[in-house]
C-alpha cells in the first residue's frame, strides 16, 4: 500500500527466501503491524475492528450450522430445532450466530454513525465510504436470506413480503419476482437459492472489506478532529497500540454478546418463527428484525399515491433512503470534516440520530395506534421520513455555506497536547 | 509470407481496421457471455415441476352460504367465498368513482354464479393473506399493511393498489371449479 513502505527485514534465510518470492510477510508488517495511525483515536473507532471479528464470528459458526442445516421446505425447520437440541454444543453454535447478527447490526450501525459525526466520507475517503455503504447493502441481504432459513412463520412471510417489493417495479416486476422465488410463490427453490446466497454472501462481504481496508490505508484513518496526519509525530503504530485497543474493545463487546447467546438467544426473534412456514396463514402481526425497523417504517410510511402509485412510490422511498448514502461525500459541502467543531451540525445530526430511532420504534407498532393525540404511526412517522431525506438533501448542503464553523487546531499533536493532562498520583 | 504490399503498411497501421477488430472481437465475446450467462440466470425461473401443478379442481358443495375456503393452487393460497345476497347487494352498490381499481362487481365473478367469489389471496400490496369478514368494508383486512377490500375483494383503503386478482377458472359443474 502507497504510503508506507515496508520495513520488514527477515533474519533467517528460509524467510528471506520466501520474502524475495512472495513478500507476503512484509506487507503484513507494514498493513498490521507499522502502520502508521493517528494517535487521537477514540473507542468509536474500535468498530472497524470489532466488525471484522463479527464477520469472522459469522462465518466460522455459519459453517459449522451448514453442516447440520438442511435446506428443504419439508425439513428445514426440523433441522434447525434439532442443531438446538441434538447437536453437540449446538445450542450456543445457533444462538452465537443469530444474536450474532443482532451485535454484528449494532456494530455497524455506530460504525457509520461515527463516519457521519465525524465526516469520514469526505475527500480523499469517498470510494472508502462508498465501498462501506456496499459493505452494509450486501450485509442486509444476507441477514435477510440468513432469518429465511429456519423457514419459520415470520421468516417464510419476510421472504413473502420482501420479494413482492420487487414486484412493485413496472413491466418487469412480476416475471422478476417469479425469477426471484422460483415459482408463483415462496417455496422450497426459494429456501434452497437463499440457502446458497447466504453461504456465497459473506465471502463477497470479505472481499469487499478487504477493498475497504486498502482504500483506508490509502489516505490513512479520519480522527477525530478531522485534521489530517501531518508528521511522523501525529501518529503510532497499528500494533501495538490499536491492536490492543481494538482488542479490549472486542472484549467488553463481547460481554453483552455473550449474554444475549447464552441467557436470551430468542430476545431479538418473534414466537411466531416457532411455527414452521405455513403459505395459508399470515401470522397477525408482521415485523422485520429490528435492525430493519427504521427502513421498514419508510416503506409503511409512504401509503398514499402522489404522482405514482402508492406501492411503488413506497418502494422508491425505502430504496432511496439507503441508496442516498453513497451521495454524502458530495451532499455534505462543509470543508470542516469533524462534526465537533461545527455547532450548527451538531444540532441537526443528533436530532438525525433520535430521529432514527424514532423510526425504529414506529417500525415495530401497528399503522394505526395513536401516539399523540389523534395522529397515529402512520400519521408522525411521515414527518420523519420527511426529515430522513431533508437532512440529506437540504440540510447538509446548505449547513456547509451558511455554518461557521469553530477554528481548527493546526495539528493532530497540538490538540492532544492542549488537552488538560489527566490527574497523577 | 510478407510481400512487398504488407511490408509497406507495417509503417502506417491502419487504426480504422484495427477498432473495427477490436469492436467486432469485443461484441462476438460479449455474445457468448451473454449466451452463457442467460442458462445460469434462467435456471432461476419457475422450473417444470412447479409448472405442472398449473391446474386444480375443487369441490365447492360442501360451502355454505356466507363461508368461505381457502385453497392452494400453484402454491399460492386462493378464496372460495359463497357470498350472502347481501354481501353481493352491498358490492354492487358501490359507485364507481369511490374504487381506487375501479371494476364492476358482475365482472369479477362468473355469470349465473353471482354468489362465488374466487379470488387469490394475497393482498396486492406485498404479498400477505388478508383475513376475511373484517375490516370497515365487510370484505377482507390485510394484518400486514393495514390495506381494507370490500364484499367484491376491491381494494378501498390502505395502500395496496389493486383489487384482489381473479384466477383465471371456470365452472365444470354447478358446484365444481377448475382454476388454472
Amino acid at each position: 500500500m502507497s504510503s508506507h513502505e515496508s520495513t520488514y527485514v527477515p533474519s533467517h534465510p528460509v524467510a528471506k527466501w520466501i520474502e524475495d518470492r512472495l513478500p507476503v510477510m512484509g506487507f503484513a508488517k507494514s498493513t498490521l503491524i507499522d502502520y502508521p495511525t493517528p494517535k487521537n483515536l477514540n473507542y468509536w473507532w474500535t468498530f472497524g475492528g470489532i466488525l471484522a471479528f463479527m464477520l469472522g464470528v459469522q462465518i466460522v459458526t455459519g459453517i459449522v450450522l451448514a453442516m447440520h442445516y438442511t435446506p428443504n421446505a419439508a425439513l428445514a425447520f426440523d433441522s434447525v430445532e434439532a442443531i438446538k437440541r441434538d447437536v453437540n454444543g449446538g445450542r450456543l453454535i445457533q444462538a452465537v450466530h443469530s444474536t450474532g447478527a443482532s451485535m454484528f447490526f449494532f456494530a455497524v450501525y455506530i460504525h457509520i454513525f461515527r463516519g457521519l459525526y465525524f465526516g469520514s466520507y469526505k475527500a480523499p475517503r469517498e470510494i472508502l465510504w462508498i465501498l462501506g455503504v456496499i459493505i452494509y447493502l450486501l450485509m442486509m441481504a444476507t441477514a435477510f436470506m440468513g432469518y429465511v432459513l429456519p423457514w419459520g412463520q415470520m421468516s417464510f412471510w419476510a421472504a413473502a413480503v420482501i420479494t413482492n417489493i420487487f414486484a412493485a417495479i413496472p413491466v418487469i416486476g412480476d416475471p422478476i419476482l417469479q425469477l426471484l422465488r422460483g415459482g408463483f410463490a415462496v417455496d422450497n427453490p426459494t429456501l434452497n437459492r437463499f440457502f446458497s446466497l447466504h453461504y456465497l454472501l459473506p465471502f463477497i462481504i470479505a472481499a469487499v472489506v478487504v477493498l475497504h481496508i486498502w482504500a483506508l490505508h490509502v489516505p490513512g484513518n479520519n480522527n477525530p478532529i478531522g485534521v489530517e496526519v501531518k508528521d511522523k509525530r501525529d501518529t503510532v503504530p497499528f500494533h501495538p497500540f490499536y491492536t490492543m485497543k481494538d482488542l479490549f474493545a472486542i472484549v467488553v463487546f463481547c460481554i453483552p454478546f455473550a449474554w444475549f447467546a447464552f441467557f436470551a438467544p430468542d430476545i431479538f426473534g418473534h414466537a411466531d418463527n416457532y411455527i414452521m412456514a405455513n403459505p395459508l396463514v399470515t401470522p397477525p402481526h408482521i415485523v422485520p428484525e429490528w435492525y430493519f425497523l427504521p427502513f421498514y417504517a419508510i416503506l409503511r410510511a409512504i401509503d398514499f399515491n402522489f404522482i405514482i402509485d402508492s406501492k411503488l412510490l413506497g418502494v422508491i422511498f425505502f430504496g432511496g433512503s439507503i441508496l442516498i448514502l453513497f451521495f454524502v461525500p458530495w451532499l455534505d459541502t462543509s470543508k470542516v470534516r469533524s462534526g465537533t467543531f461545527r455547532p450548527a451540525f451538531k444540532w441537526f445530526y443528533w436530532l438525525f440520530v433520535v430521529n432514527f430511532l424514532l423510526l425504529m420504534w414506529y417500525g415495530a407498532q401497528e399503522p394505526a395506534l395513536q401516539v399523540i393525540g389523534p395522529f397515529t404511526v402512520a400519521d408522525v412517522s411521515k414527518l420523519s421520513v420527511v426529515y430522513y431525506f431533508a437532512y440529506f438533501i437540504v440540510i447538509l448542503p446548505l449547513l456547509g455555506r451558511f455554518e461557521k464553523p469553530r477554528p481548527l487546531p493546526n495539528s493532530i499533536s497540538e490538540s492532544v497536547l492542549s488537552k488538560p493532562a489527566p490527574a497523577t498520583t | 509470407m510478407a510481400t512487398e504490399s504488407n511490408l509497406a503498411h507495417d509503417d502506417t497501421p491502419d487504426t480504422g481496421k484495427r477498432d473495427f477488430l477490436y469492436i467486432a472481437t469485443a461484441a462476438v465475446g460479449a455474445v457468448g457471455v451473454a449466451g452463457v450467462a442467460w442458462p445460469i440466470i434462467n435456471q432461476m425461473n419457475p422450473d417444470a415441476s412447479v409448472l405442472a401443478l398449473a391446474s386444480v379442481e375443487y369441490d365447492m358443495s360442501k360451502i355454505e352460504t356466507g363461508s368461505a375456503v381457502t385453497i392452494k393452487w400453484r402454491g399460492t393460497p386462493v378464496f372460495v367465498r359463497n357470498r350472502t345476497q347481501k354481501e353481493i347487494d352491498e358490492a354492487r352498490a358501490v359507485p364507481m368513482d369511490q374504487l381506487k381499481d375501479p371494476e364492476r362487481d358482475q365482472d369479477r365473478v362468473k355469470p349465473g354464479h353471482d354468489n362465488w367469489l374466487v379470488m387469490i389471496a394475497l393482498c396486492t400490496h406485498l404479498g400477505c393473506i388478508p383475513v376475511g369478514e373484517s375490516g370497515d368494508y365487510g370484505g377482507w383486512l390485510c394484518p400486514c399493511h393495514g390495506s381494507q377490500y370490500d364484499t367484491s375483494g376491491r381494494i378501498r383503503k390502505g395502500p395496496a393498489p389493486k383489487n384482489l386478482v381473479v384466477p383465471p377458472y371456470k365452472f365444470l359443474t354447478d358446484t365444481k371449479i377448475q382454476i388454472g
